[in-house]
């Protein structure tokens, strides 16, 4: 069942064109990447998506609803986890639940069951300057999780993490989206990340930013804790580097 | 236990200089170089202050009075004012100069002018508490409402919230500190504006009595009267940080930056 669909994208800042014709989609249950170098045009994509920003031309579906430029449909983390200091754990990762009109006690109630599924069991009434990286990153995600309804917009949201932290969170991720059963939209600059843990891979190229490449990695769920210590793992990791090179070749080659 | 260290050498070494600023005053007018009417030692001045202690203390408690609601309503005014210039960039083109040019107008100055438009009350010295306490609240608030994190209102707004609850949520928390920076700063001016404006004119305040003592060319009522007024102050400020601390309980745990505190993965 397809959850996220946009139409014919295309933005500009101040005439020049920063995405063209982004047309993509998301099914039920799926964990779809937009993988693309820096400056590509991801975060943009993402705030479109989310209704932060209109785009100049194209169109958002939710489930078949038009959603474009309409915020509180789709939950966004950002790139960073905008954890608010002066809140403590528990109220800001109910925070979607407030401001969308619940009394406080009310959604705490709903975020208290959501703390032991999220590895969090502990950390409700402690402030985010006493938690971890790893521990701050679930508590936005949790967060993240409470505000939405079914879609998951992440932008990057591993990246400020060491490596065995993040080798963690990632199949911790998998983990509970199947358990909780959401769908997510990532970004990512990280070819690994993205061959770990997507169903489909967009690949955002060239100036203005364009999709031409859509990789399904085939490699069900509960086998990919060591699915990047595989050949089937080293072939996708090729295959997308040479479509990168070659795109950096050709947009070197007109500019 | 370094930090305990340093926390004690920090309140020993203020209070070795006023030891010594003490020791020196008390020679200047034990040794007669200075004659002790001129100025009378530490000692004339606390058994002044002892002395006349029913009498100070109702003086002060006027003073105290005006300089608090002074205090409240300049804070009040600069809350509204700082919102209402967040809220509309123009009002904050426009109003942002000529609040800094009234900042160059001495509180001296106006004094007289209130006393003679609002009579010998407490209105006047009121009035002249709210000028003056007014504008580094309300440049504080500014100023902390434009230090917050942009993409903290991204996200806000991503949720579909209003105008006010972003305000509520994201913009008046991030403010708090800047906030008691300037009401630090406004109590200290609070108390000394109140005395000011008694100068020019009433019946009671701490500024009052003292256009009597010096009149009567008591100078160790003079000097007591003084340190009633820092002391006054001081304690005014310290209520702010009393209330900081309260307001924003965070920021305790913000210091636990070794790591050892710290809960991990
Ligand atoms: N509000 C804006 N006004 C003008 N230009 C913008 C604006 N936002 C983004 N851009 C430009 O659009 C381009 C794409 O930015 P974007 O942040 O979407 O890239 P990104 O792929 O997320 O990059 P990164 O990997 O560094 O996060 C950049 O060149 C950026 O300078
Ligand atoms: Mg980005």
């Amino acid at each position: 069942m397809e959850l996220l669909r946009t139409e014919n994208i295309s933005k500009s800042y101040s005439g020049r064109m920063i995405l063209r014709d982004i047309s993509m989609h998301l099914e039920k249950g799926e964990l779809v990447s937009l993988l693309g170098l820096s400056g590509s045009g991801k975060t943009t994509l993402l705030n479109i998506l989310s209704g932060l920003i209109r785009p100049d031309t194209g169109s958002v579906y939710l489930s078949g609803a038009e959603i474009t430029g309409q915020p509180g449909h789709i939950s966004y983390m950002l790139q960073k986890d905008l954890l608010l200091e002066h809140k403590r754990v528990i109220d800001n990762v109910a925070l979607p639940l407030i401001i969308r009109g619940m009394k406080k006690e009310e959604a705490r109630k709903r975020a208290e069951p959501c703390f032991r599924d999220f590895d969090l069991e502990g950390t409700q009434t402690l402030y985010p300057s006493q938690l971890s990286g790893g521990m701050r990153q679930r508590a936005a995600l949790l967060r993240t999780y409470l505000g939405s309804q079914g879609v998951i917009l992440l932008d990057e949201p591993f990246s400020a993490l060491d490596m065995i932290t993040r080798e963690q969170l990632h199949a911790w991720y998998l983990d509970i989206m199947s358990r909780m059963g959401f769908s997510t939209v990532l970004i990512t600059h990280d070819v690994d990340e993205a061959i770990q843990l997507s169903d489909r891979i967009y690949l955002l190229t060239g100036s203005p930013g364009e999709i031409h490449h859509e990789i399904r990695v085939d490699c069900p769920r509960n086998t990919r804790q060591d699915f990047n210590l595989l050949p089937e793992f080293a072939a996708y990791k090729r295959q997308i580097r040479d479509i990168l090179q070659e795109a950096m070749r050709t947009s070197n080659a007109a500019g | 236990m370094r930090k305990r260290s340093e926390n004690i050498r920090d309140k020993l070494l203020p209070a070795g200089a006023f030891a010594l600023i003490l020791l020196i005053w008390w020679a200047l007018s034990a040794s007669g170089i200075i004659p002790g009417f001129m100025l009378p030692s530490p000692w004339d001045m606390i058994s002044a202050l002892f002395r006349d202690f029913p009498n100070l203390m109702t003086h002060a408690w006027v003073s105290i009075q005006e300089a608090v609601y002074g205090l409240l309503i300049g804070v009040l005014l600069a809350f509204g004012l700082a919102c209402a210039m967040d809220r509309f960039g123009m009002l904050e083109k426009a109003v942002l100069p000529l609040l800094v040019v009234t900042q160059t107008i001495p509180t001296i100055a106006i004094a007289p002018l209130l006393v003679l438009w609002m009579g010998f009350g407490m209105a006047p010295k009121i009035t002249l508490v709210v000028i003056t306490t007014f504008f580094p609240v309300a440049v504080g608030l500014l100023d902390g409402f434009k230090s917050v994190d942009p993409d903290a209102v991204a996200l806000l707004r991503s949720m579909n919230a209003t105008r006010w609850q972003i305000f509520r949520h994201v913009k008046i928390p991030a403010s708090l500190p800047f906030f008691f920076s300037g009401l630090r700063v406004s109590a200290s001016y609070a108390v000394v504006g109140a005395v000011i404006s008694e100068w020019l004119g009433g019946f009671e305040g701490l500024g009052v009595y003292m256009t009597r003592v010096r009149k009567a060319y008591a100078f160790d009522k003079m000097f007591a009267v003084i340190l009633l007024i820092v002391i006054v102050s001081l304690l005014l400020m310290k209520l702010v940080n009393v209330i900081k601390t309260a307001a924003m309980p965070w920021l305790k745990y913000r210091k636990e930056t070794d790591g050892t505190q710290r809960k991990t993965v």
